[in-house]
């Protein structure tokens, strides 16, 4: 049953923003009018069927949706429980459903008159769909990637660059994916007549939690109706990865209120939950505080300090998720698991081999967790993956801690 | 009448600005950092601005932001940081005292605990980059209540619609940003500086401290003639990185820190006796 009204879970945010207690616009003075301009921007800009035709139509003759749903026959054969099923955001142009989100933004950063586009990326799939939209509209563009992620995804890096982004390599911190959040907000702050920050998960402060994750949501809708059309039900458990939680929530949310299907978002177990620091699950090991605009679960110190936990997965390293994801944490709507990076690279072998198709890191992480599920389910239950992208970046890297080389 | 409320009247009724300095608490160790605190006034501040180091400063260029990783390695945390203002305390019982910083140290300290820790330590006031009007029940509401100054930020952006939004729980000094911004870059327009310091004193009776990108003792003398403070961080931080041995304090660091000062209040009060 459909639940709705005051019981919905899919109501949020409120006029402030806030999911529960998270959420909100923790932003300097000098970017609070350039976040209530884009909240304005947004709401005339879902207010008109000429915004939704535009994405609608680029949905179907540039990214290539709707993705596919398809039935995993030899990954649920070995596993021995429940029928397996992918959604296959993979197969999207650029690599991942990092795109959904990208053309939501780019038009409306161009209703909005805006002249330079700046994005943060971690694993570069962000990256590579922003630098792919803004050569398609036209406009400037500049990545901010952490010096760590540039080596460890040197694939995206040339993809940006050939698209024509420059892309700015962050030195500060640990080099990852918060760094690069933090470098393009100092950039948005020095440069706010011109320029659009074009943000790559369901996190930041208000509305982009809300913005991102209405890009995103096509991913479930979708879902919902293939699953009917292939099943006639719903889906006995959806599972996702979540990074900052793009991903994950555009993947849920058809499925909040409806309490029959079982949410699970697979987080970056790192070295493992126990290993002191050594994991960037914010939600299992992390807890509320404020960061990048919002607040929501952190991996901090006792003194309120951000950590940077370490994960294979260069999109998954962020110490924080987005606000919707830390109240439906709260909520006990969904499930949070951490995946230990062995989990990951097992995860990544197993799909490469049963069904031909590489992973990317990140959505490893999401598979791992359904080779936890699949078989303690029966035969007649279902789970869907959000497949979020396709493993192309992360052969290398794999390729190195799997000890392979150029002969055998 | 607050410390800071004091402090600006004393220095306009002396016809000139206050000086208003930022220091990095705990940078480049607590013991060096206190003794750059307890010689500020001499050195000629007016107002201080202890930072609280964060490891993630979004509003900060490379200077406070390494200043404050300095200060971290050191061992820096915020129940020091209070420590080295009630320490200053007991010597000083007039120059005000600003904790400036983020939101999250504060959060997980406990927002009633680190209210009533502060004011007990002789924290004047607060500026929390991270906590603009909107956000006012987290922090700013509770504060003003136990008798704390919160001193907010206005910007190039904050345009004369939101201005009163801004400025209505402002408390001691409104703190304008000469630039959109971040600590240490380089102020675009002198002109429209001084005007927007005029608009802002049309809508307000508070003192007005202009900040970001002051640098030299003419920056001083020029922005001087308009505001009624000016704030001085990433120079001063600078000294300080500047005398470091191999990430060490030197004899000259603590002295170092206060030649700048009293360069700039050199500069500040030239500003407005010279023609
Ligand atoms: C393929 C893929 N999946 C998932 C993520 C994690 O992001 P999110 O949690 O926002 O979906 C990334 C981020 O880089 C990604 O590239």
């Amino acid at each position: 049953m459909t639940l709705s009204g005051i019981n919905s879970l899919r109501l949020g945010p409120d006029e402030h923003g806030r999911f529960g207690i998270y959420g909100g616009r923790f932003v300097a003075e000098t970017l609070m009018p350039l976040i209530l301009d884009l909240e304005k921007a947004y709401r005339d800009a879902k207010a008109d069927p000429a915004f939704a035709d535009e994405i609608k139509h680029l949905a179907t003759h540039y990214t290539g949706r709707p993705s596919p749903l398809y039935f995993a026959e030899r990954t649920s054969a070995h596993l021995g429980g429940a029928k397996v099923w992918l959604k296959r955001e993979e197969l999207n142009h650029t690599g991942s459903h990092k795109i959904n989100n990208c053309l939501g933004q780019i038009l409306l950063a161009r209703r909005m008159g805006k002249t330079r586009i700046i994005a943060e990326t971690g694993a570069g799939q962000h990256g590579v769909a922003t630098a792919t939209v803004c050569a398609k509209f036209d406009l400037p563009c500049v990545i901010f990637m952490g010096a760590t992620d540039v080596e460890r995804q040197w694939p995206n890096v040339l993809r940006m660059k050939m698209l024509g982004a420059e892309v700015r390599p962050v030195t500060a911190g640990a080099g990852t994916l918060k760094d690069a959040m933090n470098e393009a907000l100092r950039d948005w702050v020095t440069n706010v007549d011109t320029t659009y920050y074009l943000i790559g998960t369901a996190a930041g402060p208000h509305p982009y939690p809300e913005m991102v994750r209405d890009f995103q949501s096509v991913i479930g809708a979708e879902l919902k109706d293939q699953f009917l059309q292939a099943e006639g039900k719903l889906p006995d458990a959806v599972v996702a990865c979540v990074g900052g939680g793009s991903n994950a929530i555009g993947t849920f949310h058809a499925f909040l209120d409806e309490p029959g299907v079982a949410l699970y978002g697979a987080e970056a177990g790192g070295h493992g939950i126990d290993v002191d620091n050594g994991h960037a699950a914010s939600m299992t090991g992390g807890r509320p505080g404020v960061l990048h605009g919002n607040r929501t679960y952190l991996l901090q110190d006792e003194d309120g300090q951000i950590l940077e936990g370490p994960s294979i997965s260069a999109g998954l390293d962020y110490p924080g998720v987005g606000p919707e994801h830390a109240f439906l944490h709260d909520a006990k709507r969904v499930t949070y698991a951490p995946i230990t990076d062995k989990e990951a690279l097992e995860a990544f072998q197993l799909l490469a081999r049963m069904e031909g198709i590489i992973p990317a890191l990140e959505s490893a992480h999401g598979l791992a967790q359904v080779m936890k599920l699949a078989p303690t389910m029966g035969k007649d239950q279902s789970v869907v993956l959000c497949l979020s992208g396709r493993g192309d970046k992360d052969v290398e890297s794999v390729g190195k801690h799997l000890g392979m080389d150029m002969i055998s | 009448m607050s410390r800071i409320t004091a402090r600006f009247a004393a220095c306009t009724a002396e016809n000139r600005p206050a000086l208003v300095t930022y220091v990095m608490a705990g940078d480049p160790d607590l013991e060096t950092a206190q003794a750059i605190l307890d010689g500020l006034p001499a050195a000629g501040a007016d107002v201080i601005e202890l930072g609280m180091p964060f490891s993630d400063p979004m509003a900060d260029g490379v200077a406070i932001q390494v200043a404050g990783h300095r200060a971290l390695k050191s061992g820096q945390t915020m129940r020091r940081t209070l420590a080295m203002v009630e320490n200053f305390r007991k010597k000083d019982a007039e120059t005000p005292i600003v904790l400036m910083g983020y939101y999250n140290p504060i959060y997980i300290f406990g927002v009633a605990d680190f209210i009533a820790a502060a004011k007990a330590a002789g924290v004047d006031g607060l500026i929390v980059v991270d906590l603009p009007a909107e956000e006012d029940e987290e922090l700013c509401i509770p504060a003003l209540e136990a008798g704390l100054n919160f001193i907010r930020l206005a910007t190039p952006t904050t345009d004369e619609r939101r201005l009163p939004a801004v400025l209505r729980n402002t408390s001691g000094f409104v703190y304008y940003v000469t630039m959109t911004g971040i600590t240490g870059a380089a102020i675009k327009s002198r002109a429209a500086v001084g005007e927007a310091v005029r608009r802002i004193k049309h809508h307000t009776d508070l003192p007005v401290a202009v900040g970001f990108g002051i640098k030299t003792a003419e920056d001083a003398q020029v922005f001087g003639r308009d505001a009624d403070g000016l704030a001085v961080g990433t120079v001063i931080v600078n000294a300080v990185a500047e005398t470091l041995n191999d990430g060490k304090p030197t004899e000259r660091t603590v002295t170092a820190v206060h030649d700048v000062v009293a360069s700039l209040a050199a500069g500040a009060r030239r500003a407005r006796s010279a023609a």
